[in-house]
């Protein structure tokens, strides 16, 4: 156990001496944070919306006029069937199709309950997606508007609409509330995973790695003092991103912040055992830079950090499910945007502990002291 | 009877088709200087790597310090100091911070790494510079201290990979010094060197040519052998046999 303590104290020793590190750590993320929301300016207008309304009730109506009053949506076409405006989909004529259900209107008032279904064109996913939060964002104005008609005239419960697609939550329709968590999440996983698979490669780059290997050191005490530094590191970046978060775009969390560190806790195993893994089969830090960009690209592609993961054709969805950056973003959205508890994330923890145990087994088998 | 500390026989390693080290076979004995001589790619660095555990044998035996290479690999690691032929301590740390790190790894309490510092800094004339990185250090004192990394957990074997290259004559001497001062203390050193002056002061030398031990013995014994007064003789009768060249 003493051994450990001398590993970690050189770390930090060492992390504390390079200012490269420090401005990866701290200066980087910071102008990151600031210019891409910036950057990603997704206020769309002119969303191409197919309506599929088999209700043709004075309700469904009403809220057919209310969605294309809002000045964001062009009506493109009234079709009778979804898949008839599916179509529309693919041949990118129009972005989001609304459809509502025979019996909106009469299930709404007498049960105080309705679904409404709502498909995104995956093509152009980031329009679609913003489409569909602005739309759903009228859904809700709307659903609203009926809780005051009906909650004073008949006393009873106000009457809600569920809408089958997520992003609801984003009510005030606000780009910038929907890409700082994702953003923080890429950050924390920049500073964990890219900074230790670089940091060990260097040391095998230098040499030093053949000083250590030559000790009767345990590798699982090199390992995790390798890891620990970083673990640190990326939770003072995430606090720091917080921190401007709130300083700069007056974003403060929904949800309790400590549900986010636990999870980003457990997050972190997995994002230093990937960095990890990268490192043991990598000889010179170009190469280790390569895997991860490849790797990084996918994880935020496939992340749902720009393009929402419900617009994502079949076989990017199944990819998706590994991807580990996937859960942060969501987990962040629900903590900050939904105000989600532990036990709402609860499956996310699950998978993603699998996906730490996973990646750290197998980055702990392939590291060799002998070659 | 001499105590055997390395121990080989047909050891060999293979990197795809091409025999680095080919059935190498001899023994070291306790507290000896023994000098592994050879070209340029002639397979010392490969030999020395298996020795001290950092690269799996092809084939063949070997123990060390009383311990299997293929199986032991972790035990001899405690029992040995290596200083590679690639500087490698941390640059970026100060030269007590090294002799500390190193020290914690095999063991040593805070205590006695800092009275052992205190002494080694003493007599390698370092106590200006004991809070320096080691980065800022001339050549010559940082394999001098690397050296003296190698020895600080007072190893059984130190195995030393070309610990002089490039380091000026009087540095030299007084590496030597360092070395003779652990052999001294019982410590078997296992040197690898280019400098002919250097196998003279071995106890016992190995030639190796192309991956195999070519001669050896004592450097009376292998000036005897190729019948002339001076070992750069010995080294270029052998070398010149030698098919492999990296130059
Ligand atoms: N990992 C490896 N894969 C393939 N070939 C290797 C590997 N390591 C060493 N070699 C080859 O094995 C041969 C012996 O190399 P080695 O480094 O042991 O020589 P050396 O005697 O230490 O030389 P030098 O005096 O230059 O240090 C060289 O031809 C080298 O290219
Ligand atoms: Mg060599």
């Amino acid at each position: 156990m003493k051994t450990i303590l001398f590993l970690i104290q050189k770390e930090f020793r060492q992390i504390f001496r390079d200012k490269a590190i420090l401005v990866i750590t701290f200066v980087v993320p910071t102008i990151q944070f600031l210019l891409l929301p910036f950057a990603a300016n997704y206020e769309v207008k002119n969303v191409n919306l197919s309506v599929v309304d088999h209700d043709r009730s004075d309700m469904s109506q009403e809220l057919i006029s209310k969605v294309t009053g809002s000045g964001y949506f062009k009506l493109v076409s009234y079709d009778e069937s979804y898949d008839q405006a599916y179509k529309n989909i693919e041949s990118d004529a129009s972005d989001v199709v609304l459809e509502i259900p025979k019996g909106f209107e009469k299930n709404l008032i007498k049960e105080d309950h309705e679904e409404l279904f709502v498909a995104v064109n995956a093509i152009n996913g980031s329009k679609a997606g913003l489409g569909s939060s602005y739309l759903l964002q009228i859904i809700s104005n709307y659903n609203n508007d009926i809780r005051v008609e009906t909650g004073s005239s008949s006393g009873n419960v106000a009457p809600q609409i569920d809408v089958a697609s997520s992003n609801w939550f984003n009510i005030h329709m606000n780009y910038k509330l929907y890409f700082v968590p994702g953003i923080l999440a890429l950050l924390v996983t920049l500073v964990g995973g890219f900074q230790t698979a670089l940091n060990i490669v260097k040391e095998k780059e230098i040499g030093t790695i053949e000083q250590i290997n030559v000790t009767p050191i345990k590798k699982h005490h090199f390992i995790i003092a390798k890891l620990l530094p970083f673990w640190v590191l990326a939770n003072v970046v995430f606090t720091v991103g917080l921190f401007l978060a709130w300083l700069v775009y007056g974003i403060t969390s929904e949800g309790n912040v400590f549900v986010m560190y636990t999870f980003i806790a457990l997050y972190l195993f997995v994002a230093l055992g990937f960095g990890l893994l990268v490192s043991t089969f990598c000889e010179t830090q170009q190469q280790a830079m390569l895997i991860m960009f490849f790797f990084m690209l996918i994880f935020i592609l496939l992340g749902g950090l720009f393009t929402p993961i419900d617009s994502m054709p079949a076989w990017a969805k199944t990819v998706s499910r590994f991807n580990p950056m996937r859960y942060l973003v969501e987990v962040m959205r629900m903590v900050m945007l939904k105000g989600s508890s532990l036990h709402n994330i609860l499956p996310h923890f699950a998978i993603v502990l699998g996906l730490g145990i996973f990646l750290n087994g197998w980055a702990v088998l392939n590291y060799r002291k002998t070659n | 009877m001499k105590e055997i500390v390395i121990q080989t026989e047909k050891l060999s390693k293979i990197f795809g088709d091409f025999h680095a080290v080919d059935g190498i076979s001899f023994e070291v004995y306790k507290g000896e200087i023994f000098g592994f001589l050879g070209a340029n790619g002639a397979g010392k660095t490969t030999a020395m790597r298996m020795l001290c555990g950092l690269s799996h044998p092809t084939s063949g035996k070997a123990m060390v310090a009383g311990f299997d290479v293929f199986k032991q690999t972790e035990k001899i690691k405690k029992n040995i100091g290596y200083m590679s032929q690639k500087f490698s301590l941390y640059d970026d740390l100060t030269i007590l911070e090294n002799l500390e790190l190193f020290g914690g790894i095999y063991g040593m309490s805070r205590k006695e790494i800092r009275e052992k510092s205190q002494s080694l800094i003493e007599k390698l004339g370092l106590e200006n510079e004991s809070k320096k990185l080691v980065g800022s250090l001339p050549l010559g004192w940082k394999q001098k201290l690397a050296f003296s990394v190698s020895i600080f957990h007072e190893p059984k074997i130190v195995f030393l990979d070309e610990p002089t290259g490039g380091v000026d004559p009087v540095t030299r001497r007084q590496f030597w010094d360092l070395i003779y001062d652990a052999a001294h203390r019982g410590i078997t050193v296992f040197v690898t060197t280019h400098y002919m002056d250097e196998a003279e002061y071995c106890n016992r030398i190995s030639m190796m040519v192309d991956g195999r031990i070519e001669a050896l013995g004592s450097p009376s014994e292998l000036k005897a052998q190729f019948h002339t007064d001076n070992m750069d003789e010995v080294f270029y009768q052998l070398a010149r046999a030698a098919k492999r060249s990296d130059s």
